[in-house]
């Protein structure tokens, strides 16, 4: 392992993998440590939707601008990443949900997303296999170039594109310690040896916490497990990602013909636990049997659990602290994957001293110092 | 040409590739590239023998190689788990 880098990138996800890309191509010397193995945090378990349909501009900026990157990545990265834009379908309940999708249609076309309200025909046209009223909706809200890719490969993507700019990445290498004297950053402590840098990159996804603990910074961030399941493969029914947040039911059909949801569990619970539950697996088979009734009669083959790394206001938690040279990069709740390419552009920007694209300090950590922070409201899983 | 995984249609020579061409070292690495284990058996034939494939390779021990393995045991129709007791 080297000895000095001028960044060290905290974990193996889509984010920190993006990031040594977007750093090395920028000619810095970057490390990657990864206690495990690339894309074994949530990276590996989530849905891999790509939403850009927000309810705060924030997000629906970074996630617009983080398509406009989708778009070219397999040919940027040389390595495809099997991105499909088959649009978000969001459910409309009632009306104080119309009233809420009417706010956020308007901001989204402001800021130039082709969304738009759509009824139970087009609904239908749209996903034939959709029972609006098994689905409990009135309307809803649909965005065509909302899509999904497929998070292994973008995550290696990234990373073998990094390593050919020169970053090194160590699976298996578990950050233990971080050395900061007179409020600057100095070295990372592995548990195979101490890497000397200005800067440190904390994108531990839910483990963030520990590792801002390590540099003497606390952080308001929460793991909540979340669940998810897949079914056996079918030929194409429906392009679409369904998605409800009063539910808080999503699923879609992935590339290989299988269906893969989720939905907040009955027994949710904050804190470090693993384990699947029946109790999921019961409610997810009833709400997907209900939104889609065909797919009462096909098989589930997987259930499995990941974390969502939850802020008080469901906002990423990006940028500079109180220690200088640590940078955080997490808090990214259900919606990592799909800002994750302009996540890594803007903090490339920050680290290199360069203008950034779009301001972010309102996603800096001392927003939750004094309070009064705008929660995004679209959430769902 | 061997056959190691049937449901998803993977041979031995795509193994040893992904182990070439990502440094995969674990089966969780070449379930994520290959989707090795992730078809209709959920892995019951497959993933001993790529274990030995992968052990063979690394010079690891199978121990260190077999990954946890995720419900349902066996398949189970959406409409039978969902049921209709349910408001
Ligand atoms: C079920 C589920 C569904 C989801 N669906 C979507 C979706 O549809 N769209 C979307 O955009 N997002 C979705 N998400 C959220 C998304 O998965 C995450 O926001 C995103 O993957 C976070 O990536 P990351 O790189 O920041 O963190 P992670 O992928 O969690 O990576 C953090 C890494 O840090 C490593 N690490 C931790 N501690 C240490 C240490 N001490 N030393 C070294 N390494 C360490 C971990 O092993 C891990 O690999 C979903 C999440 C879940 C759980």
């Amino acid at each position: 392992m080297k000895s000095k880098a001028d960044v060290v990138i905290v974990g193996g996800g889509i984010n920190g993998c993006a990031l040594a890309y977007e750093l090395s191509r920028r000619g810095k010397e970057v490390v990657v440590l990864e206690k495990r193995w690339l894309a074994h945090g949530a990276t590996g378990r989530c849905g891999a939707g790509i939403r850009q349909q927000w309810s705060t501009e924030e997000n629906a900026l970074l996630a617009k601008r983080s398509v406009a990157i989708f778009e070219h990545l397999s040919e940027e990265l040389g390595h495809d990443i099997e991105l499909r834009q088959g649009g978000y379908l969001i459910a409309i309940h009632d009306e104080d949900d119309m009233h809420q999708a009417k706010e956020n249609v308007a901001m989204q076309r402001r800021i130039g997303l082709p969304v738009r309200i759509i009824y139970e025909d087009e609904i239908r046209e749209i996903a034939p296999i959709l029972d609006v009223k098994g689905m409990d909706a009135i309307a809803a809200t649909f965005c065509s170039t909302d899509g999904h890719a497929n998070p292994f490969l973008t995550t290696y993507a990234y990373a073998r594109a990094a390593e050919r700019h020169g970053a090194s990445i160590h699976k298996f290498t578990e950050v233990k310690d971080i050395r900061v004297n007179e409020g600057r950053v100095t070295a990372v402590v592995t548990d195979s040896g101490v890497i000397t840098t200005p800067v440190v990159v904390n994108a531990a996804g839910a483990w963030s916490p520990h590792i801002s603990r390590m540099a003497g910074i606390a952080m308001p961030n929460q793991p909540v497990r979340k669940e998810a399941l897949v079914t056996e493969p079918l030929r194409r029914l429906f392009d679409c990602m369904v998605i409800s947040f009063k539910h808080g039911i999503y699923f879609s059909q992935q590339d290989h013909g299988q269906i893969l949801g989720g939905i907040p569990s009955p027994e949710e619970t904050t804190g470090y636990h693993e384990e699947p539950t029946y109790s999921f697996l019961r409610h997810m088979a009833y709400m997907l049997g209900r939104y889609a009734p065909p797919l009462k009669h096909i098989n589930i083959l997987r259930q499995w659990t990941g974390y969502y790394d939850v802020t008080p206001d469901a906002l990423p938690i990006l940028g500079t602290t109180d220690v200088e040279g640590f940078i955080q990069c997490n808090g990214f709740s259900g919606h990592g994957f799909m800002i994750a390419p302009m996540t890594a552009r803007l903090l490339a920007q920050l680290i290199c001293g360069e203008k950034l694209e779009m301001p972010i300090d309102r996603l800096n950590i001392s927003r939750f110092k004094g309070g009064g922070v705008v929660k995004e409201k679209s959430v769902v899983g | 040409m061997k056959i190691v995984c049937r449901c998803e249609d993977i041979t031995e020579d795509d193994i040893l590739r992904a182990i070439d061409e990502y440094g995969c070292t674990t089966l969780a690495e070449l379930k994520q590239v290959l989707r090795l284990g992730m078809g209709h058996c959920q892995g019951r034939t497959c993933l001993l023998i790529a274990a030995k494939i992968l052990a063979r390779k690394t010079g690891k021990g199978l121990e260190e190689i077999i990954p946890s393995l995720r419900p349902p045991d066996v398949a189970v129709e959406v409409g039978m788990m969902g049921g209709c007791d349910e408001k």
